[in-house]
């Protein structure tokens, strides 16, 4: 009898000993504090971006109609677009890490470590890479039909790489971006809409799956 | 191998939980910085040093030392032995609780 509780208890330690062994490797090898919240944050900017993008590209069109082609408006539409989707990409991220700050404190880890330098860092590379090409296609070549297409497929990309360092899922949200990009680019015309579609929708969606899954019943505590 | 378990292939070293945690981080981690495993474990500088020495000394580890402007950084990386012995201490480890059964 005596020695069946040893033998339990020994075992007990070698289980606790292997769960370590995996909590170890997952925390330190991927950000698992990044919220559903932040995409649905992220979502809801780029909805409102779109919004007044959609807004402008209306006013521009009824200038067109009635006084015709000016290259000066134009350029106007051109430099007020890209600072506006600038302002969105800002708002998104910031808007995306005060959730992801608030999960990493209840997971009682810091926002700024190992694993998140290196989700960011992973992010970043194909966002830049990206986004440097698409401002030299609009500004030296004037070639604006593929800017959405572009932002989209550079996106996923950067999901892609990213989700070895952060929750996995996130790669199925890049594919997606990925497909809607190319998609997107047999349709110049309906750029704005399947940007949206990306970048609204999508993440929103994606968001909302996420916390259902892993923050609903954490989310009360707070 | 004096230290290993004849039986499971368990290792006495890897008996401690920081010393265990250092070498989970380092399988899933190319190289790892002296303050990030600190950070990561929770543990003083005294303590984790300490550690880190044992598993150097047991040839578990390799240490690279470096500076970033001034300061010095030192990171870390797993030897071929050390991925040897730790996939030995796991499969040991399973055994042990397959036996029990």
């Amino acid at each position: 009898m005596y020695h069946k509780v040893l033998f339990m208890t020994e075992q007990n330690q070698h289980l606790d000993a292997l769960h370590d062994i995996k909590r170890m490797m997952q925390r330190s090898s991927r950000f698992i504090s990044l919220s559903g919240l932040s995409g649905i944050a992220a979502g809801i900017c780029a909805l409102a971006g779109a919004w007044f993008a959609n807004n402008w590209l209306q006013d521009y069109h009824r200038a067109y109609e009635q006084r015709g082609y000016s290259g000066a408006a134009f350029r106007d539409l051109e430099m007020n677009l890209i600072l506006l989707a600038m302002a969105v990409a800002g708002l998104a991220f910031l808007s995306a890490l005060y959730f992801t700050w608030r999960r990493a404190g209840r997971h009682k880890v810091p926002l700024w470590n190992h694993t998140s330098r290196q989700l960011l860092w992973n992010t970043a590379v194909p966002i830049i890479a990206g986004g440097f090409f698409l401002l030299i296609m609009l500004l030296q070549y004037n070639e604006w039909r593929l800017i959405g297409p572009g932002c989209l497929i550079f996106y996923g990309l950067a999901l892609v790489n990213g989700s070895k360092y952060t929750v996995s899922d996130i790669r199925y949200l890049g594919y997606c971006e990925i497909i809607l990009g190319l998609v997107s680019t047999q349709y110049p015309k309906h750029s704005l809409e399947f940007w949206t579609a990306g970048f609204g929708i999508l993440h929103i969606i994606y968001g909302f799956l996420m916390w259902w899954k892993y923050e609903r019943k954490t989310a009360d505590v707070s | 191998m004096a230290l290993n378990n004849p039986i499971a292939g368990l290792n006495k070293i890897f008996d401690n939980r920081i010393r265990l945690g250092v070498m989970s981080i380092l399988m899933v981690n190319e190289e790892i910085s002296f303050n990030d495993l600190k950070q990561m474990l929770e543990v003083t500088d005294g303590n984790l040093a300490t550690h880190m020495q044992t598993l150097e000394e047991s040839g578990f580890i390799k240490v690279h030392k470096g500076f970033i402007g001034r300061k010095t950084n030192t990171t870390y990386s797993i030897t071929k032995a050390g991925e040897k012995a730790f996939k030995d201490h796991i499969e040991g480890l399973e055994k042990m609780i397959k036996g029990v059964k």
